[in-house]
């Protein structure tokens, strides 16, 4: 997949800034594979935003280095470097004066396309993020719902079809609701568009269900752990990490797997749950209905199978 | 013979003129019908350009100024202290001041109607572009816009309801004050107001020019609403 995904290297990556003995972040190492999303997740102050502008050079490096598909950022043009990534940041920051339409043609008007091909461009994105490009194109982001806005910030990032998308607490003040369903869209996107991803959040929860990989900050901007999901559940590498996940982290790596993949028993009486029904649910199905067993459906409602509760927790 | 009252006011063409206009009444339209095109509608037209003149340059002047103390804020408090200064001299004083400088000429006026308008337009123009929202502006950077970009497509434009405010207001203090500029030379509306102060308080004369001055304001300030409405639709649709 050239064009369409970046491999980013993180070497030794290290911000000091001026006047302060302890770096904001120390000799971060970790590469994020083409095409997979790594959630940068940590308390406040532990430097995972820093890290994220790093790589854009809105904050500048100060030792080791980072490089793009193999290319170290400081060899390239400032204001190229930032063409080629989308960013998105949780205050959305659409510019008031610009149409919906104009603000997702902002980075292909920098690049010199052609009126026509940015039009038909800004279309597509805003029907690709759940807009409606002839409804919504003429209007003013002041006219938007905090959602769409949000909508419109992706498409803007997305508009020149960039390698790597910087996302900066992107859905972190919007209600849970929509939250919810923002995430949703953005993984199916995903699915599709296989963007290289750094994502900003504080909510573990968001790192587990976005991620492709997580990396745990700790204070003092240092990597406490950079795993999968699932990994960082089981095995968390120290007491921080285990605390930061939260004591529920079994529950959590649960709700990773659902009912369909596993090894289902011969079909049996029970409360009955589909296949695609997370493990985390099937148990609390279980525990509501005082039930020893799952009747495990296939989307139109027909048995197909049983899981124990020593099934789910296996 | 001489059958004007030695104690009563002297009114122009007294003699010849109408009964109104011999008993001072308060509005004598044969008056302004008779002296619409030599003494009001050039006046009027002196007035506008007065007016404009000292806009224009004050704008100029005011955004190259504003230019520096935004990029440069170490200048804001020095160049907004001599606005302030400036404003705050009186105007007929500094009129005085300027003369045996530049002589009773038009650019002894414009010197003073610029210097009125500099503190207001600045003002404006620095506040405008503080008040942009940050998060534009780090969009506009994470995008890749240059900062020259980001100053004339996003600044700029999201400074202008405040810029356009501001120059609303220097407009309208601009046509007021120019009445002034009668006591340096014989222009403007306040030049049929001074000969009618000085021929005996000449009513109808000082209400028709009076009333030209602020209709000239009101309409230049309607001219400005029309030009920021079209500049700045997206103000409409909040």
């Amino acid at each position: 997949m050239p064009e369409s995904a970046a491999e980013v290297v993180f070497d030794r990556a290290t911000k000091l800034y001026p006047g302060r003995s302890e770096p904001a972040v120390d000799s971060l190492s970790l590469t994020v594979p083409a095409g997979e999303i790594c959630v940068l997740v940590g308390p406040s102050g532990s430097g995972k935003t820093t890290a994220l502008k790093l790589v854009n050079r809105l904050i500048y490096l100060t030792g080791g280095e980072i490089r793009i598909d193999g290319t170290k950022i400081y060899d390239l043009d400032v204001t190229d470097l930032r063409r080629s990534i989308g960013y998105v940041i949780q205050q959305v920051g659409l510019f008031p004066h610009m149409t919906v339409a104009a603000n997702v043609g902002t980075v292909p008007r920098l690049l010199g396309w052609p009126r026509q091909r940015i039009r038909a461009r800004t279309a597509e994105l805003l029907d690709l993020v759940g807009l409606h490009a002839a409804e919504d194109g003429p209007r003013y982001p002041s006219q938007l719902s905090g959602g769409q806005r949000q909508r419109v910030g992706l498409a803007r990032a997305l508009a020149a079809n960039p390698p790597l998308m910087l996302m900066d607490e992107p859905f972190g003040a919007i209600d849970p609701i929509v939250r919810a369903r923002l995430q949703d869209e953005f993984l199916r996107l995903q699915q599709e568009l296989r963007k290289t991803v750094l994502f900003v959040t504080h909510d573990i929860d968001e790192a587990i269900k976005i991620g492709d990989r997580i990396a745990i900050f700790r204070q003092g901007g240092t990597l406490a752990q950079y795993d999968t999901p699932e990994s960082i559940l089981r095995r968390p590498a120290d007491d921080f990490v285990a605390e930061f996940v939260g004591a529920d982290r079994a529950l959590k790596a649960l709700a990773l797997h659902t009912l369909g993949e596993l090894e289902l028993g011969p079909p049996r009486d029970g409360p009955r749950a589909a296949a695609d029904t997370n493990l985390r649910d099937a148990l609390a199905l279980l525990l509501d209905e005082h039930a020893d067993v799952i009747a495990v459906t296939d989307a139109g409602g027909t048995v197909i199978g049983s899981a124990t509760r020593d099934d789910l927790l296996r | 013979m001489n059958l004007a009252a030695a104690s009563g006011p002297v009114i122009p063409n007294f003699g010849q003129g109408s009964a109104c206009e011999r008993t001072n009444g308060w509005f004598c339209t044969d008056w302004l019908h008779a002296h619409w095109g030599d003494t009001l509608q050039p006046a009027l037209v002196q007035h506008v350009e007065l007016s404009a003149v000292a806009i224009g340059v004050g704008f100029v002047l005011a955004s190259a100024l504003a230019l520096a103390g935004f990029r440069f804020r170490l200048l804001d408090p020095p160049i907004g202290f001599f606005a302030d200064f400036l404003y705050t001299i009186p105007s007929l004083a500094l009129f005085q001041l300027l003369v045996p400088l530049t002589g009773l000429t038009v650019t002894t006026v414009e010197i003073a109607l610029v210097s009125y308008t500099l503190l207001i337009l600045y003002r404006n123009m620095i506040a405008g572009l503080r008040a942009v929202p940050p998060e534009a502006l780090e969009a506009a950077r994470g995008s890749g816009l240059t900062r020259l970009q980001t100053f004339a497509r996003v600044e700029v434009p999201l400074a202008l309801p405040a810029i356009m405010a501001g120059l609303r207001i220097a407009t309208v203090s601009t046509v007021s004050i120019a009445t002034v500029a009668a006591f340096v030379i014989p222009q403007g509306l306040g030049r049929p107001i001074f000969i009618a102060l000085d021929q005996g308080v000449f009513k109808t004369e000082i209400l028709a020019a009076g009333l030209l001055v602020i209709a000239l304001a009101l309409f230049a300030d309607g001219l400005l609403v029309l030009a920021q409405r079209t500049l700045t639709p997206w103000t409409r649709s909040a």
